[in-house]
C-alpha cells in the first residue's frame, strides 16, 4: 500500500473515530463511579441539534461547542436526577434518555434541516504541520480533534494519578463502603453522570460542527452505542480507548475505500463492519472473564440507596 | 418531618395508576407544545387521538399498526422481567422478514407458501436472539450492546437481501422483492381493512402468555426469576435453561412479528420494513409493567400515537418528529412516576425525639 | 291550499339549495395531495417538489388546496398516508418516491376516482400515472464540463442504489466527459441511501483521496459540495440549486423544476382531459434547468455548457443514441437508434469505459 492511501486511512481514522473516543471518555468516567447511562445516543443529538443552532444562529463556533455541551450537561442531568433520586433503574432510564434525546433533536431540529455553517477548519500547527508524513498526519487537524486529545491526557492522568480518581474509583467499586467512610457517593457519581453528558454534548457538536456542518436527525447513526462498546474493549483504561476509537474509525469507512479500490464487494455487506467488529471485539474480550470482571467497576447499573 | 421510604408491599392498583400518570403528563406536554407551536390544544389532541379512532379504516389501522410492537414486547416483557436486557427486538424482526421472504418467494409455487414463510421467520429471529444470549452465557458478553450490533448488521443484511439475491427480476432493478401473490399472503381477517391473521397471533400470544405466567409452572419460573434471582437459585430451577428459553421465545415473537409484516400489510420485502417496531416495543413492554394485558393496552396507546403524528402532519402541518419526542417523554415520565410505586411520603420523628 | 303551499316551498328550498350547492361546487377548490419521501427541508428532491407545490397554489390561487405530508416511510405507512389524503378530499396525489409505487396502487384500487401521479415508477393503471424527469440530459452536460474541469483525469460519482435510474445518469455523465476528454476516467462510490449527510461526506473524502478532482453526487444533501468547498475542487449540485453551500466548488446545480407538470396535469384534471402517461420531462420542457453556472468557470467551459444544452433541449442532440457498448463489449444500442423511453427506464449496464461492475 502506498504512503498517500495509508496516509488518507489513517487521517480519515481520526476524523471519524474522534466523535466516538470523545464520547467514550465521558461514559468511561461516568461508569467508573458506578453508573451505566445508555442515554449517549440522545445526549449527542442533543448536543448536535443545540450546537448547531447556536453556532447558525449567532454565527460563533464557539458558542455553539458550548451549547452543545450544555444541552449534553442538561440531558445527563435528567438522567441523574430519575436514576439517582428517583431510584429508577438505570438501564431504562438511559433508554428512555435515549429514545427522548432523539426525538426531541428532531422536533427542535426540524426548521434547520438543510441549512449549514462554515464548520471548524483544519489548523495548520508551524513547524510540526510540515514534517513529512506525520505533519499532515498529526498537525493539521481542527480544534476539536486537538481538544481531544488534551481530554484524553487530562482524563487519564487524573484516573491514575490523582486522590480525585481515586475517590472515582472507590465510588465505582463499593458505593456502600466508601459512603460508611464518608465519601459523598452521589456527589461524585452525579459529577461523573454530568461529565460524561458534556462529552457526549461535544461529540455531538463535533459531528454537527465539523464532521458535517449540517443539522440531520438520527445524524449520529448508531456512534453512541459503538462507544459503549469502546469502554468495554478499553477495559476503562484510558490508553486502550484511544487505540479502540481510531480502529472503529477505519472499520466506518473501510467500506468507501475498498469501494475506491475497486473491490466489487456489496456495500451493504461492507457496511456491517463497524458492528460486526465491535461484535467480534466483545467476543475476544468476554473470553477473558478474569480480565474483564476485575476491570469493570463491581457495583456498574446498580441502583445506591445509603438507606438500604 | 417529611421523608421518603421505600415501599414494601405495592398495592396492585398503584401499579396501574403509574402508568396513568404518565400518559397525563405527556398529553399536558403535548398540549403544551402545540400551543407554543401556534396550533389549538384541544383540536391538536383530538387529532392526535381520537381522529385515529374514527372509522372502521382507521381502527383497522391501529390493529395493523399495533400488531408487531405488540408481539416484540411480549417476547420482551419475559426478558426484562428476567433480567435480560434484550434490545433486539429490531433485528429479530428483520430478520424475520427476510428470512421469511425468502422461504416465500423460494416456495412460491406451493399453496401453503405463507405458513412456510412464517415458520422460517420464527426460526430466523430465534437465530438471532439465540446468537445474543450464546455470547453472554458463554463470553459473558453484555447482553444489551450484543443485541444493538445485532440490530445493524440485520439491517445491513436486508438491504443486501433487497438489492441482490431477493431483488425482484422484472423489477427494473429497483430494491425491492417481487410482490407476493395471494398464497403467499396472510389471509385479511375484516373486511376493507388491512387486518390480517398477524394481529389474530398477536392477541393470542399476549392472551397465551398471560396464562402462561399465571397459571403454569414455566410462568411460576420466570417471575420468582424476575423478582429475585437469588430464591430463584436456592429453589433449584434451572436459571440458565430459563434464560435460554426466554430469549428463544422472544426472538421467535419478533421473528414471527416481521415475516407478518412482509406477508401482510407490505406484500413484499422491502427496504423500509419496519419503522422502528421493534424499539417502540420496548416502550410498549414498560409501559404495559411488563404485564401481557396491559402491554395490550400500551400497545394500542403507542399505535394510537404513531397514527395521530401522521394525521397531525396532513391536518396541523406539525413535523414527524413530534412522534419521537411524545415516545421518549412517555418513557420518561413513566420512569419518574415510578418513584411513587417504589417510595412513600412518611412523616417520620426528628432525630432528637426518637433518641430521647 | 297548505300542502301545495308547503309543496311550493319544498320545490323553492330544494332548488336553492341546489344552487347554494353547485355554486359552492363551482367555488370549491380542487384539493390536491402530495407525499414526500425525505423532509422539505433537504434543500434535495423533497424540496423541489414541495417548491413546485408552493409555485403550482401561487398559479392558481384559490382554485386549489394543497396538502402536503413529509417524512412518509416507504413501506405500510405509505399506504395508510395516502389512504388518508384519499378519504381527506383530495382529488389528485402526487407520490414523489419510487418506494410508493405498490402502496399507491393498492390505494388506487380502492379509490377509482381519485387521480394518483408516481414519481420515478413504472407501473400504471387507469387512474395512475408515472413522471419522471430527464435528470441524464443534465448529466451528460454535467460530465462534458466535468471532463473539460478535471486536471486529474479523474472524476467522482456519489451513486445512491444501484437502479437503472442511477446507472442511466452515471452513463450519460461519463459519455459526456469522454466526449470532451477521451482519457477521463470515472470513479463510483455507492453510499445506499438518497440522504444522509455523514455517509455523503466519507464518500466524498474516499473520492477526492483517491484523486477525483470534479465531483458528482445522486445523493440530496449538500455535504458534498461543503466537502468540495473544503478542499478545493470542483462539484455539480443535483435536484435543487445548491450554489450558496459552496461558492467556489459549485460549477452549476442540475434542478428539478415541476411545476410546469404539476400546473399541467391539475388543469387537466379539472377539464377532465387527463389521460394516464408516462411522462418524461427533461431541458425542452424546462423541467430539468441548469441553476446558477459559475462566473469562475473558465469561458470554453461555459460556452460547452450552453453550446451542449441548447443542442440537447431543441432535440438536435440525444444523450443515449447508438451505436453505444456496455462495458462487457456488447452492444447495447444500435448505430443510428436513439433509445425509447420504455428502454431508458430499464437501463442496468455501465456504458464501454466505466469500470465497474452492475449489480447482479
Amino acid at each position: 500500500m502506498d504512503n498517500v492511501l495509508l496516509l488518507q486511512i489513517l487521517t480519515a481514522a481520526i476524523k471519524t473515530g474522534t466523535p466516538l473516543l470523545l464520547v467514550a471518555l465521558g461514559e468511561m468516567v461516568c461508569e467508573k463511579s458506578g453508573v451505566l447511562n445508555l442515554g449517549q445516543e440522545g445526549m449527542m443529538l442533543m448536543g448536535a441539534v443545540c450546537g448547531f443552532i447556536a453556532a447558525f444562529s449567532t454565527g460563533s463556533l464557539l458558542l455553539g461547542v458550548l451549547a452543545a455541551m450544555a444541552a449534553g450537561m442538561l440531558m445527563s442531568l435528567l438522567f441523574g436526577v430519575i436514576s439517582m433520586h428517583l431510584r429508577a433503574n438505570q438501564v431504562a432510564t438511559g433508554l428512555a434518555l435515549t429514545i427522548f434525546g432523539t426525538g426531541l433533536s428532531a422536533f427542535i431540529g426540524s426548521s434547520y434541516v438543510g441549512q449549514t455553517v462554515k464548520g471548524f477548519q483544519g489548523i495548520q500547527i508551524p513547524v510540526l504541520a510540515d514534517i513529512p508524513f506525520i505533519g499532515k498526519l498529526l498537525f493539521s487537524h481542527d480544534l476539536l480533534i486537538y481538544v481531544s486529545w488534551v481530554l484524553v491526557l487530562v482524563v487519564g492522568w487524573f484516573c491514575v494519578k490523582t486522590r480525585g480518581g481515586l475517590i472515582l474509583r472507590a465510588v465505582g467499586e463499593n458505593p456502600h463502603n466508601a459512603n460508611a467512610i464518608g465519601l459523598p457517593v452521589l456527589t461524585v457519581r452525579y459529577l461523573a453522570i454530568l461529565f460524561g453528558g458534556a462529552m457526549a454534548g461535544l461529540a455531538g457538536s463535533y459531528m454537527s460542527l465539523a464532521y458535517t456542518p449540517m443539522w440531520m436527525e438520527n445524524m449520529t447513526g448508531g456512534r453512541g452505542w459503538i462507544a459503549l462498546a469502546l469502554v468495554v474493549f478499553a477495559s476503562w483504561k484510558t490508553k486502550n480507548l484511544v487505540l479502540g476509537a481510531y480502529l472503529f474509525g477505519i472499520a466506518s469507512i473501510m467500506h468507501l475505500v475498498l469501494q475506491g479500490l475497486g473491490m466489487k464487494i456489496s456495500p451493504s455487506l461492507l457496511a456491517m463492519l463497524p458492528y460486526l467488529a465491535t461484535l467480534i471485539v466483545m467476543i475476544f474480550i468476554g473470553s477473558n472473564r478474569m480480565k474483564e470482571k476485575l476491570s469493570a467497576p463491581m457495583s456498574l447499573g446498580q441502583t445506591f440507596d445509603s438507606r438500604v | 418531618m417529611w421523608q421518603f421510604q421505600p415501599r414494601t408491599f405495592i398495592p396492585w392498583y398503584l401499579q396501574i395508576v403509574s402508568p396513568l400518570i404518565a400518559v397525563f403528563f405527556t398529553v399536558l406536554l403535548g398540549m403544551g407544545l402545540f400551543s407554543f407551536l401556534g396550533k389549538d390544544p384541544f383540536h391538536a389532541m383530538q387529532v392526535f387521538f381520537i381522529s385515529p379512532l374514527s372509522d372502521g379504516y382507521n381502527i383497522g389501522e391501529l390493529l395493523v399498526k399495533t400488531a408487531p410492537m405488540l408481539l416484540c414486547a411480549i417476547g420482551l416483557a419475559l426478558c426484562y422481567q428476567a433480567n435480560l436486557w434484550n434490545i433486539g427486538a429490531e433485528g429479530q424482526l428483520l430478520l424475520g422478514a427476510v428470512v421469511g421472504s425468502a422461504v416465500s418467494l423460494h416456495f412460491a409455487e406451493s399453496s401453503f407458501s405463507v405458513w412456510l414463510a412464517l415458520i422460517a421467520g420464527v426460526l430466523a429471529g430465534m437465530v438471532w436472539s439465540g446468537i445474543a444470549i450464546a455470547l453472554r452465557q458463554w463470553f459473558n458478553s453484555n447482553i444489551i450492546l450484543t443485541t444493538i450490533m445485532l440490530n445493524y448488521i440485520a439491517l445491513y443484511t436486508l438491504q443486501w437481501a433487497v438489492h441482490g439475491p431477493l431483488k425482484d427480476p422484472d423489477g427494473m432493478g429497483f430494491p425491492e422483492s417481487a410482490m407476493f401473490a395471494d398464497t403467499q399472503l396472510l389471509p385479511i381477517l375484516i373486511e376493507n381493512t388491512r387486518v390480517h391473521l398477524g394481529v389474530l397471533f398477536a392477541l393470542l400470544a399476549a392472551v397465551l402468555c398471560w396464562v402462561l405466567l399465571r397459571f403454569s409452572w414455566l410462568g411460576f419460573q420466570i417471575r420468582v426469576l424476575g423478582h429475585d434471582e437469588s430464591s430463584a437459585h436456592y429453589a433449584g430451577f434451572s436459571i440458565r435453561r430459563l434464560r435460554w428459553g426466554i430469549m428463544l421465545l422472544s426472538g421467535a415473537l419478533a421473528g414471527l412479528a416481521g415475516a407478518c409484516e412482509v406477508s401482510g400489510p407490505i406484500g413484499q420485502l422491502i427496504p423500509s420494513v419496519s419503522p422502528g417496531y421493534g424499539y417502540a416495543a420496548i416502550i410498549v413492554a414498560w409501559l404495559g409493567r411488563l404485564h401481557p394485558i396491559g402491554m395490550l393496552l400500551s400497545g394500542s396507546f403507542l399505535g394510537l400515537i404513531y397514527m395521530g403524528g401522521d394525521m397531525a402532519q396532513i391536518e396541523l402541518g406539525v413535523p414527524t418528529a413530534i412522534t419521537g419526542l411524545f415516545q421518549g417523554a412517555l418513557l420518561f415520565l413513566l420512569l419518574a412516576s415510578d418513584f411513587l410505586l417504589k417510595y412513600r411520603l412518611v412523616k417520620v420523628k426528628s432525630k432528637e425525639n426518637q433518641n430521647g | 291550499m297548505k300542502t301545495r303551499i308547503f309543496r311550493l316551498l319544498a320545490v323553492a328550498a330544494l332548488t336553492a339549495g341546489c344552487a347554494v350547492s353547485a355554486a359552492s361546487a363551482a367555488e370549491e377548490p380542487m384539493k390536491v395531495g402530495f407525499i414526500y419521501v425525505g423532509p422539505v427541508g433537504d434543500h434535495g428532491w423533497s424540496y423541489e417538489h414541495d417548491r413546485a407545490r408552493k409555485e403550482l397554489e401561487k398559479a392558481l390561487p384559490g382554485q386549489i388546496k394543497t396538502t402536503f405530508v413529509e417524512n412518509v416511510a416507504e413501506g405500510a405507512d405509505a399506504e395508510r398516508v395516502i389512504t388518508q389524503l384519499a378519504k381527506g378530499g383530495n382529488k389528485i396525489i402526487f407520490t414523489t418516491s419510487f418506494g410508493f409505487m405498490n402502496p399507491t396502487l393498492k390505494v388506487a384500487k380502492k379509490f377509482p376516482n381519485v387521480i394518483f401521479e408516481h414519481a420515478t415508477g413504472y407501473k400504471r393503471t387507469k387512474n395512475v400515472s408515472t413522471y419522471i424527469q430527464r435528470a441524464y440530459e443534465g448529466r451528460y452536460v454535467a460530465g462534458v464540463a466535468a471532463g473539460l474541469l478535471t486536471k486529474s483525469n479523474t472524476i467522482g460519482y456519489i451513486a445512491s442504489f444501484p437502479i437503472p435510474e442511477v446507472y442511466r445518469d452515471i452513463d450519460a455523465t461519463f459519455m459526456g466527459a469522454k466526449s470532451v476528454n477521451p482519457n477521463v476516467k470515472i470513479k463510483i462510490v455507492w453510499v445506499n441511501s438518497w440522504y444522509d449527510p455523514g455517509k455523503e461526506t466519507d464518500a466524498a473524502n474516499a473520492l477526492i483521496d483517491q484523486g477525483v478532482d470534479v465531483m458528482m453526487q445522486h445523493t440530496d444533501s449538500p455535504a458534498p459540495m461543503l466537502v468540495a468547498e473544503k478542499r478545493g475542487i470542483r462539484a455539480v449540485g443535483q435536484a435543487s440549486d445548491v450554489s450558496h453551500f459552496a461558492p467556489k466548488a459549485h460549477v452549476f446545480s442540475i434542478v428539478d423544476n415541476w411545476e410546469p407538470h404539476y400546473l399541467k396535469t391539475v388543469q387537466a384534471v379539472k377539464d377532465g382531459s387527463w389521460k394516464p402517461q408516462d411522462y418524461w420531462g427533461g431541458f425542452a420542457e424546462d423541467v430539468v434547468k441548469l441553476g446558477s453556472i459559475n462566473d469562475n468557470l473558465p469561458q470554453n467551459v461555459k460556452d460547452a455548457i450552453n453550446t451542449t444544452y441548447t443542442k440537447i433541449k431543441t432535440g438536435e442532440f440525444k444523450p443515449f443514441t447508438g451505436p453505444l457498448k456496455d462495458n462487457t463489449g456488447k452492444e447495447v444500442v444500435a448505430a443510428g437508434h436513439s433509445m425509447t423511453d420504455a428502454e431508458l427506464a430499464q437501463i442496468n449496464w455501465f456504458v464501454e469505459g466505466i469500470d465497474a461492475t452492475v449489480a447482479k
